[in-house]
């Protein structure tokens, strides 16, 4: 391949991602991230984004081109990322003759100005030009460099652009510890870092990085000469430094960012137990919605005065077994008609039961009893016996973080026990997991039932958090985004289900520009994440083995093709 | 007798039991409606010849299901997103057009010209869905191609909003096709008759290509087997890229249809039909062309009295509401009891 390289593969790459930044710049990604600066007055995030597709562009045509030679790396680079950057100032000619913004809601002026950095459109194309060209050298530059000294740069890099991305949760934070103001004010101007904060954050890291990849692995030698007794007190000290940090959490974010809190404490919830259904025993449930909406009314309508029913739960804690208990039923109850479906149609299924039972709590027939469209309001508050308190964002996080606790301990006993193993055969081969001795209805159910059950829990924490409970709060768009954050994390995965939920809730929440693209990016990550890494971010040992046999089976079934290719002339 | 006892269990017991729970609500339901006689003879058939429009236009979209898994296996879960995407797009250009006056003057060119662009929007989605999210996913085992779907239809969606705003926009009224026709007491307008003739006549289009043409042929050899259709000389990925054109065509066709019908285009106007149509082609047998027309027409027609015959008579009030927890219901029960479809393959018990 490096022999014969494709000499058109520049110019298609640089036509390709030409075509991505202008759908970029039309989705409206740019105009949003334009607005957040990197570093002050120097580099917003939305022209970051630009670059970084630029950038992309380069590094991929130089790859693919085979070039060694540090002038050829760059006339390569710099040509397909020059392309990619016409295709940009085309954007901006055809939006000032012609209105796109009839069509395409986003084509406005604003976006234009900043795809010519405010400097008119002949300047602002032309410097747009050279950063297309810049980009392309840098990237010919970064190939050239060593695998290691590429490494000590790009994670301060990193570094420095989260910190930049992330300053209302940074500035947010120090908020609570007066004595920090000073390091923020140096570090962060109105919007932005300050440039000698970005500096010094840069070579700060850059020392860290350098001596981190340097000693590490002098560190964990000298770890494991320590005597095991303080070894153990190693361990434990840092468990604990953890546990208190947990605890702390929510007095040192404060108000907004305990709210984002609990809403990944909400979905972790939710996920444990959607991870158990499709994770464990592999049964695809696209209506998980339903047990949490289950769970949810069930709470409301037991402790809720207001629909006047015989039977009304003043506590909440009373309420709660029942929330949990009903969606465990229901699960079982919905997961008998699918005893014998597999795959497609069992997402189909589920999902339209998701559908139903929304729809249900939506019509008027079911008024009388769940409020319609106007809900169950008045839902009692998580009162411990006689203790009245006020129920913040902040108190709630205890509550949140209790029940994950008592949800990642379940899950991990049981996926290590003879039914989670059992789980695991079914998902791998149902035909042999029967043929082993293993009672699949009892088995399907047990997940149906245990899965809805912390669907049931999240429901009934959520409807006591919100205090009223609507039904389109329950639309296919929540099964969604906790199908998401498991695949992203790593189906069947417990550690994986945590970071998918910190990655797809959280960050989310700290970006608000981010809301508005979040589904697009959702629905990107679910689709490349099945490309590349299908076993998620933080994979299960026996997940992986077995898509690496997948891999390994598929090579043979290529052949046919490449034969037939040959057979042509 | 002791036999069946011996099959029977405690799940299929439950299952019977639901099953005959809802038929004695259907039928009690409809009893009581009609015994009570509050809906002229004209009203029920209103509501059939509404039903049929919208049932051609659910088999259009089925066919685009039905096609791609009797090809292969896997359900086209972004295929709602397909026939969004036409219908949305062709909206500006209807706008437009409906603006200048062109389309009351000239209305075969002006509609000729919007079916052209959303039938070509659509079938691009189409393949550059086939070819980025699912080519390489092809040898996959079932869950990632299913999940790939999923991906790739709440990208496009969210994509669409993006790019053309996610407000809900409204064709233009076209007056002609207001008129009515009058059958003594069947009422049928123009616009119905055009859905239900475009939409038969592209059916009709699609079933003679498939059983006379060539490559109709040779996409019921792959459908068949894939192996052996390549060992024949067929070249598997163009027949599959053909079959995406297909179904993307027609869901094209489809939205245009369905967009005239009830005006409104916005992001996620494919979510519920592509669920219906795709309740139509499982009712019809998935994998099968006939079926899924079928299927689309007796849903429609369900979908469209249902509410009214089945609830009314029970006092449900605003029956109206539950129009698509019918059809989802319809949805479930078919795929619990009879998953292989009124006009099923064999297969269906291994497949599904």
């Amino acid at each position: 391949m490096l022999s014969n390289p494709d000499r058109s593969y520049p110019i298609k790459i640089g036509l390709l991602s030409g075509v991505i930044a202008v759908l970029i710049a039309l989705e409206g990604m740019i105009q949003a991230f334009g607005a957040r600066d990197i570093i002050g007055g120097v580099i917003s995030l939305g022209h970051a984004l630009l670059y970084a597709t630029f950038f992309a562009a380069a590094y991929l045509a130089i790859r693919r081109s085979g070039a060694t030679r540090l002038v050829n790396t760059i006339f390569v680079g710099a040509l397909s990322s020059l392309i990619a950057s016409i295709f940009v100032i085309a954007l901006v000619w055809l939006g000032s003759w012609t209105d796109l913004g009839y069509v395409f809601v986003n084509a406005t002026q604003p976006l234009y100005e900043l795809l010519t950095f405010k400097q008119g459109l002949v300047v602002g194309s032309l410097l747009m030009l050279i950063v297309g060209i810049v980009m392309g050298i840098l990237a010919a530059l970064t190939v050239a460099l060593p695998a290691k000294t590429r490494q000590y740069i790009l994670t301060p890099v990193i570094w420095v652009i989260t910190l930049g991305v992330l300053q209302d949760l940074v500035t947010v934070t120090i908020q609570n510890m007066p004595f920090l103001k000073p390091v923020t004010n140096f570090l962060y101007v109105s919007n932005g870092l300050s440039i000698p904060g970005a500096l010094t954050i840069f070579v700060l890291l850059l020392a860290i990085n350098y001596f981190w990849l340097e000693k590490r692995s002098a560190a964990q030698n000298r770890y494991a000469s320590l005597p095991p007794a303080s070894r153990r007190a190693v361990r434990w000290g840092s468990i604990g430094i953890g546990v208190v940090l947990l605890l702390m959490l929510p007095q040192i974010l404060g108000l907004y960012l305990s709210e984002v809190l609990d809403n990944v404490g909400l979905y972790l919830l939710m996920g444990l137990g959607l991870n158990i259904v499709v994770g464990f025993a592999g049964l695809l449930d696209l209506g998980y919605v339903a047990f949490f909406a289950i769970g949810a009314y069930t709470v409301g309508v037991l402790t809720s005065p207001e629909l006047g029913h015989a039977v009304i739960i003043g506590n909440w804690w009373v309420a709660l077994p029942f929330g949990v208990a009903v969606a465990a039923f229901a699960g079982i109850l919905l997961g008998i008609p699918v005893l014998k479906m597999r795959g497609d149609y069992l997402a189909i299924v589920t999902l339209g039961f998701g559908e139903i039972i929304r729809l249900l709590a939506l019509s008027d027939v079911l008024k009388p009893f769940f409020g319609g469209a106007q809900g169950t309001r008045s839902i009692a508050d998580p009162d411990i016996g006689p203790l009245e308190m006020t129920w913040s964002p902040q108190s709630f996080y205890y509550l949140f973080l209790a029940g994950c606790i008592l949800v990642i301990f379940v899950s991990t006993r049981v996926k290590n026990s003879r039914l989670g193993r059992a789980w695991m055969a079914v998902r791998e081969d149902e035909d042999v997991a029967q043929a082993m001795g293993i009672d699949l209805v009892a088995t399907k159910l047990l997940a149906f039932g245990m899965g809805a059950s912390f669907g049931g829990l999240a429901g009934a924490i959520y409807a006591s958090k919100l205090t009223s409970i609507f039904p389109h709060s329950f639309n296919f768009l929540i099964s969604i985004n906790v199908l998401s954050l498991i695949i992203i994390g790593g189906m069947g995965s417990i550690p994986g289900v945590v970071v998918g939920a910190l990655a797809l809730v959280g960050l989310p929440e700290l970006l608000r520009e981010f809301s508005d693209f979040r589904y697009l990016l959702y629905g990107a990550a679910l689709v490349v994440m099945m490309l590349v890494r299908p076993e998620g971010l933080v994979p299960e040992a026996r997940r992986a083995m077995e898509l690496e046999e997948f891999r390994e089976e598929e090579e043979p079934a290529k052949e046919p093709v490449v034969l037939k290719t040959m057979g042509q002339p | 007798m002791r036999r069946f006892s011996e099959r029977l269990n405690l799940t299929d017991v439950i299952m019977f039991i639901i099953g005959a729970l809802i038929l004695l609500l259907v039928v009690v339901g409809s009893a009581a409606t009609l015994y009570a006689g509050k809906y002229t003879t004209r009203q029920w058939l209103d509501l059939v010849v509404f039903g049929v429009a919208l049932g051609s236009i659910y088999a259009l979209i089925a066919l685009g299901y039905t096609l791609v898994y009797g090809i292969l296996r896997m359900i086209n879960f972004a295929h709602s997103e397909v026939f969004m995407a036409g219908p949305f797009t062709a909206y500006f250009l209807a706008d437009a057009m409906g603006k200048s006056g062109f389309l009351d003057q000239n209305l075969f060119v002006g509609l000729l010209i919007i079916f052209a662009v959303s039938m070509t929007v659509s079938t691009i989605v189409a393949i550059l869905l086939e070819r980025i999210a699912y080519r390489p996913l092809r040898f996959a085992p079932r869950l990632v191609p299913l999940i790939t779907a999923i991906g790739a239809s709440f990208f496009l969606q969210y994509f669409f909003r993006g790019l053309y705003g996610p407000n809900i926009k409204v064709y233009p009224e076209i007056a002609f096709l207001k008129n009515v026709i009058r059958i003594g007491d069947l009422n049928i307008q123009y616009l119905q008759v055009l859905v239900i003739a475009a939409a038969a006549l592209m059916m009709i289009g699609l079933q003679i290509f498939i059983q006379r043409s060539r490559t109709g042929k040779a996409m019921r050899a792959v459908a068949e087997d894939k192996q052996t259709a390549a060992l024949m000389g067929i070249d598997i990925d163009q027949i599959i890229v053909i079959t995406f054109v297909i179904g993307g065509a027609l869901a094209g066709a489809a939205g245009v249809l369905y967009a005239l019908m009830f005006k409104q285009v916005n992001f996620i106007m494919g979510f519920i039909p592509g669920i219906k149509a795709f309740t139509a082609a499982v009712l019809g047998g998935i994998g099968n062309v006939p079926g899924a027309m079928v299927g689309g027409m007796f849903l429609g027609i369900i979908e469209s009295i249902g509410p009214t015959l089945f609830l009314d008579g029970l006092n449900v009030p605003a029956p109206q509401q539950l129009k698509d927890a019918i059809a989802f219901t319809l949805l479930v029960l078919v795929l619990i009891f009879r998953p292989s479809g009124i006009l099923g393959e064999k297969l269906a018990q291994k497949k599904a």
